[in-house]
């Protein structure tokens, strides 16, 4: 049986949607002319500025193109479904974002994602560009710790670009923004549970079958298997599980701050998020941990996936003023 | 005599177009049990790119060298993800081994097939056993070559070579993944083929077909 969703033709899905998102939000984003999937934002990139370019795969909006604005990421490419963008569109976004200082690549650590920013980069290198590249790696369930390098990037992404973009909009040195960039992902660590499958727009098939009472604890952003399948528990105990992964790596000292994001993976509402967020304040709480800021809600989705994930990014004077910099997105504004 | 111009490897194209289109909710399966479900959509997106830019060219002047890296560009930029860029690299290698050609012998059909694994395992930086598509296409390469350097046609070679491939689609499912989406699962990779290789021998089957039959009017 095929799954509802409101669409018109599944191979036009992600074209349609930024048709959409440009008529919603001209004064933030335009395309670039000749490659409608390079995202750009209306007031950021600048002479002499680090240029940030985020992206991947489409259908975990907000996630890219919702942070591109000032103060955040200057460019999204925009790829299918799940599927990273291919090299042209991302050496589009390089060009547009660049001011003569460098341009800072950012996404999640997929393969695919790293075959085809790394061919973009490289052909950015023929153009006079200089590239850099920092993968974000916060998923703590998709490798040991002493594997960080092999993680994936999930919904952290947030603080992270936020740490970066900043660092960027702040006419930092590309030394500085890389170095910060690195260290908001080092900070950053995030936990998931997917309670139901989601659906692509082409096929319009769950992509995983899960019992009525099961829940997948660590699954990924694409539906991939994560690193258990367990009998469904209760809001406190899905975030206890969470935070009994996350705390023991962050490894926070009392009177420490932190940032929380409590996001959904599509389809959990508010209500259940809220509910995690109460527990996960008690818990920090209870060690003496300060919660900065919090955002609750969709972030970094997964079409219509059920479930949720936590983030926490351990936070520093320099990380926390980066996260309290402004900035005007789409979808998104801080300061 | 084996004698493949641009005309042929514009119908290689459509073969393998139509055999992944045929397979594409396969692929999509098994991609679903161990990825992100997806695998068959960008193969048959991929090479629908390919076989379309392909037919829109003028095929009395492409030689095999330019054919070949118009295949390699409308599939990386329709698809991207982790096939773009490795069957696009295959194809730019390919394009480059029989470079300045406008026929190819068996033996440049050879080189061809072998330099397309040679890019996908340098794109991929993968090695044999990570359960990817190089469990496929490698044993397949080099079981054609040396069926061609025993003696055996073109048509020979290939058809050890797909059998090579199957076999090595197959060993995936003992592996535990390595690299790519999946090597996030560990053991519970074990048991499941690889949709990469499995998707590498419906490519290979489809090749190797349409190189042994000749076209129609041009025997």
């Amino acid at each position: 049986m095929q799954t509802k969703k409101i669409i018109n033709d599944g191979n036009r899905a992600v074209d349609e949607m930024l048709e959409g998102i440009l008529a919603a939000h001209p004064a933030h984003l335009r395309s670039v002319d000749g490659s409608p999937r390079s995202i750009i934002a209306r007031d950021g990139p600048r002479s002499g500025k680090v240029g940030l370019v985020i992206g991947g795969g489409s259908g975990h909006e907000p996630t890219f193109l919702g942070f591109v604005g000032k103060g955040l990421a200057d460019a999204a490419a925009i790829g299918n479904v799940f599927a990273s963008p291919p090299p042209d569109p991302i050496l589009e976004c390089a060009k547009a974002a660049s001011g003569g200082a460098g341009v800072l690549f950012m996404y999640g650590n997929y393969a695919g994602d790293v075959m085809n920013f790394d061919m973009a980069a490289e052909m950015a290198a023929m153009d006079d560009i200089e590239v850099r590249t920092v993968l974000t790696t916060d998923d703590v369930a998709s490798a040991p710790r002493d594997q960080r390098g092999k993680r994936r990037g999930v919904a952290g992404n947030f603080f992270i670009f936020k740490a970066a973009g900043a660092a960027c909009d702040r006419m930092l040195s590309f030394d500085e923004v890389e170095r910060i960039a690195r260290k908001a992902n080092d900070h950053t660590f995030t936990m998931g549970v997917a309670l139901s499958p989601c659906s692509l727009p082409q096929t319009r098939r769950p992509n995983f079958e899960i019992g009525a009472d099961e829940m997948e604890v660590g699954m990924g952003i694409h539906g991939e298997p994560g690193i258990a399948r367990g009998a469904l528990k209760s809001a406190d105990a899905i975030t206890d599980e969470m935070l009994d992964r996350i705390l023991p790596e962050m490894a926070p000292s009392r009177g420490d701050n932190v940032a929380v994001l409590v996001n959904s993976l599509g389809s959990t509402p508010l209500m259940e998020l809220y509910i995690m967020n109460r527990r996960l304040k008690q818990r920090l709480d209870d060690i003496g941990v300060s919660v900065h800021a919090t955002w609750v809600g969709n972030y970094c989705t997964s079409l219509e996936m059920a479930g949720a994930s936590v983030t926490l990014e351990h936070l520093d004077g320099e990380l926390q003023k980066m996260l309290d910099h402004p900035c005007d997105c789409a979808m998104f504004r801080a300061g | 005599m084996t004698s493949i111009g641009s005309p042929e490897l514009s119908k290689m194209f459509d073969a393998i177009a139509a055999a992944i289109a045929a397979d594409k909710d396969r692929l999509c399966q098994l991609d679903g049990v161990i990825g992100d479900a997806d695998h068959g959509i960008a193969m048959e997106l991929g090479f629908n790119a390919a076989r379309d830019a392909v037919a829109g060219l003028d095929l009395a002047a492409t030689d095999p060298t330019a054919l070949l890296n118009t295949a390699a560009k409308s599939f990386l930029n329709a698809v991207g993800a982790s096939s773009g860029p490795l069957y696009a690299t295959a194809f730019m290698r390919g394009a480059a081994a029989v470079k300045g050609k406008t026929k190819l012998g068996a033996d440049d059909a050879i080189a061809m097939f072998q330099a397309m694994a040679q890019g996908i395992k340098a794109r991929g930086k993968a090695e044999l056993g990570e359960k990817t598509m190089v469990d496929a296409w490698q044993p397949a390469v080099e079981a054609a070559g040396a069926a061609r350097a025993a003696g055996k046609s073109l048509a020979d070679s290939l058809a050890v070579a797909l059998a090579a491939a199957e076999r090595g689609a197959e060993a995936t499912k003992d592996m535990i993944a390595a690299k790519g989406r999946s090597s996030r699962l560990g053991e519970r990779s074990l048991g499941h083929v690889d949709p990469g290789a499995a998707s590498a021998v419906t490519v290979i089957g489809a090749m190797a077909q349409s190189l042994n039959s000749p076209i129609p009017g041009k025997v």
